[in-house]
């Protein structure tokens, strides 16, 4: 029962690193505004996007970083709601990290609609049948309900709430991303979607990409600033990635295997697997293999070194983006059935595999999501005291756990 | 409701009075019922379309050229982008070699899947069954074009211009067939329709599914007439003949 108490440091800003690291990805969030002004001046022709392929690489940056967002609270629900108090040092940086990623994200789907200017329209009118509706609620919701989660952890007098805000977050987080998921499970349209694996396969994928975010950020700021890190401590969250990392490959198996099974997703499944191209490449090559098995070998060997870790983390995010442009562009990609077991053709790509190459601006919009999610991580952590002074450990560990109780306590 | 069918029948009794003076007539112009302004769709009509796709040519494309025309579609010569609220498809089974061609818009759902994942409701089914899109609450977030299993919807890619009054579009909003919406409001049919008749095969039947009098009605009670994707249960307005 120790009752060592965690002390936490804002990042010192203004210095020549921190200006130098806001300016670069203030610079790529510029960009990224600038390319949104581009393309919505122009109108989405001068995009990848079609009325076939009508959801491009904005949305695979989007929904990364949506999906990462909920994953990356996780470290945070271990500590406190699962009670694993060597994760608790960590569940400030859990919070903020969830909450940027998700902004990063919504501010790149946001700016790809087609009236980005009608957001507030988005926010008063409720088909409460939507799932999109239902993810707006969910959305907005995330925000406060982990900002005050994030409050109770940072604030000695909110203490008495701090277990049931943990709660609450951790629900309001499966929820979330069964409503991500739901986006493509309940699509009846499209032979690659319209199944109920979508809602756990989502939560499974949050849980890796956001987990393996939150070691980069960790490795990265603890290297710039440092500050000692555990390379225990570190294992520990990679045998934690690789156990993620086998969930999702389990639901990915199943979600294929289901529907190999049913003779009318054959076609579908034959694309995906077999003959898609750069969709069948990117899902074995980089999805499975790279994003997959590799980081199981990598994290799950107990001897696994710094530079390893960072690397499994790497491909699981790399993998992930694999994954989603596989299951958005794909699914799309591949022709709507309109008469089962016919050829057909059209003015309108019917029977056609569509193709889809994007653009630039595309790119470069997806980017800056990610550059606002680390802008705002990098800013909040400077302004709060989020990330431990220490979580080193023998000697270095004098400041790395909490009490007994599991609370949190003020720093000073 | 009764009001409607006071309404309908006062028409109708005013079409029979029609052929009874004029016989020719009833052989150019279906019988009006055109709304008075500001009187709302009534759930008491479901208008629909039958296509008979025995009497669909291939090269012909009467349908699709009046819809373009009529709504203000131009082309330019963008086939990915460009907005097609009407295509010819046709449909070959590879076992047998037997081809034909049809046309496709959107079916008007009973059930529309992309009403029901639209978040704003901008995507709308009128009381009489017509599915639209109010442009003034469309976000452009494109999940209709996701959902509809028709791929009945276009985006509008760009700026637009040459635009008709009756069919205002807006570059970032997603839009499709109106089955003629604002023809049926004054006692018309579908521009491809009359198109199809003039200069078709006259494939194309349009009607009031709920009138069991109307032509369609008789036509599908006693014909054998089916839906494209009948299985996924969305209940079309449009049916066909010879899929």
């Amino acid at each position: 029962m120790s009752t060592h108490r965690v002390d936490y440091l804002a990042i010192p800003a203004w210095t020549k690193g921190w200006l130098t690291l806001v300016a670069a990805l203030g610079a790529v969030v510029a960009v990224a505004g600038l390319s949104v002004l581009y393309m919505e001046h122009q109108g989405h022709w001068v995009t990848g996007m079609t009325n076939q392929v009508v959801w491009g690489m904005p949305h695979v940056f989007a929904i990364f970083l949506i999906v990462a967002a909920s994953g990356a609270l996780n470290v945070a629900s271990i500590g406190s709601v699962f009670g694993r108090e060597v994760y608790q040092p960590l569940g400030r940086l859990s919070a903020l990290m969830a909450m940027a990623l998700l902004a990063g994200g919504l501010a790149v789907l946001v700016l790809d609609l087609g009236r980005p200017d009608r957001l507030i329209v988005a926010m008063t009118h409720f088909n409460f049948k939507s799932i999109f509706a239902w993810n707006v609620i969910l959305y907005s919701g995330f925000f406060a309900v982990v900002g005050f989660y994030l409050w109770t952890m940072i604030d000695w007098r909110m203490k008495r709430v701090y277990k049931p805000a943990a709660i609450t977050a951790f629900l309001w987080r499966l929820v979330l991303t069964t409503g991500t998921g739901s986006i493509f499970g309940f699509l009846m349209a499209r032979d690659a979607y319209n199944a109920a694996v979508m809602a756990p396969l989502f939560i499974a994928m949050s849980f890796a990409f956001g987990l393996a975010l939150f070691i980069l950020f960790l490795m990265g700021s603890s290297k710039a600033l440092d500050r000692p890190l555990s390379l225990e401590l570190l294992r520990k969250k990679g045998r934690l990635l690789g156990l993620f990392v086998a969930a999702n490959l389990y639901f990915v198996a199943i979600q294929h295997v289901t529907a190999l099974y049913q003779a009318d997703r054959g076609p579908v499944e034959a694309f995906i697997l077999l003959h898609g191209g750069i969709h069948t490449w990117l899902f074995w090559a980089v999805q499975v293999g790279l994003g997959g098995v590799l980081p199981l070998i990598l994290t799950l060997r107990p001897d696994a070194s710094r530079d390893r870790l960072a690397a499994a983390a790497i491909l699981v995010a790399l993998g992930g983006m694999a994954q989603i442009y596989v299951i958005l562009i794909g699914g799309q990609a591949f022709p709507l059935t309109l008469f089962p077991g016919m050829e057909t053709t059209s003015s309108f790509a019917d029977g056609q595999v569509a193709s889809y190459v994007p653009s630039l601006a595309e790119v470069l919009l997806g980017l800056g999501g990610f550059a606002l999610a680390l802008l705002v991580t990098l800013l909040g952590a400077s302004a709060l005291r989020i990330l431990p002074a220490s979580l080193g450990d023998g000697e270095e560990a004098t400041a790395e756990v909490l009490d007994a109780e599991g609370e949190p306590h003020a720093a000073q | 409701m009764s009001h409607d069918t006071t309404r309908r029948d006062l028409l109708k009794s005013a079409a029979i009075g029609a052929v009874a003076i004029a016989p020719g007539l009833t052989l150019i112009a279906p019988p009006a019922q055109a709304r008075a302004p500001g009187q709302p769709a009534s759930a008491a009509n479901r208008w629909g379309l039958l296509i008979d796709t025995r009497k669909c040519g291939s090269v012909c494309t009467a349908c699709v050229d009046a819809c373009k025309t009529e709504m203000g579609l131009p082309a330019l010569d963008r086939p990915a982008t460009d907005a097609q609220y009407i295509r010819k498809v046709d449909v070959k089974d590879p076992k047998t070699g037997h081809q034909h061609s049809l046309p496709v818009m959107c079916q008007h759902c009973a059930k529309p899947p992309c009403v029901d994942v639209c978040p704003t409701g901008a995507s709308m089914k009128r009381a009489d069954g017509i599915v639209l899109v109010d442009r003034h609450i469309c976000i452009g977030c494109r999940y209709c074009m996701m959902a509809c299993p028709y791929k009945a919807r276009s985006f509008a890619h760009e700026d637009q211009s040459g635009q008709k009054d009756h069919n205002p579009r807006g570059k970032g909003c997603v839009e499709s067939c109106t089955l003629c919406v604002h023809r049926i409001d004054a006692g018309g049919q579908p521009a491809c329709v009359e198109a199809c008749s003039k200069d078709g095969g006259a494939a194309m039947l349009f009607g009031d599914l709920n009138d069991p009098k109307s032509e369609i009605s008789q036509r599908i009670s006693k014909e054998a007439t089916s839906r494209i994707r009948a299985d996924l249960g969305v209940e079309p307005a449009i049916r066909y003949q010879g899929i």
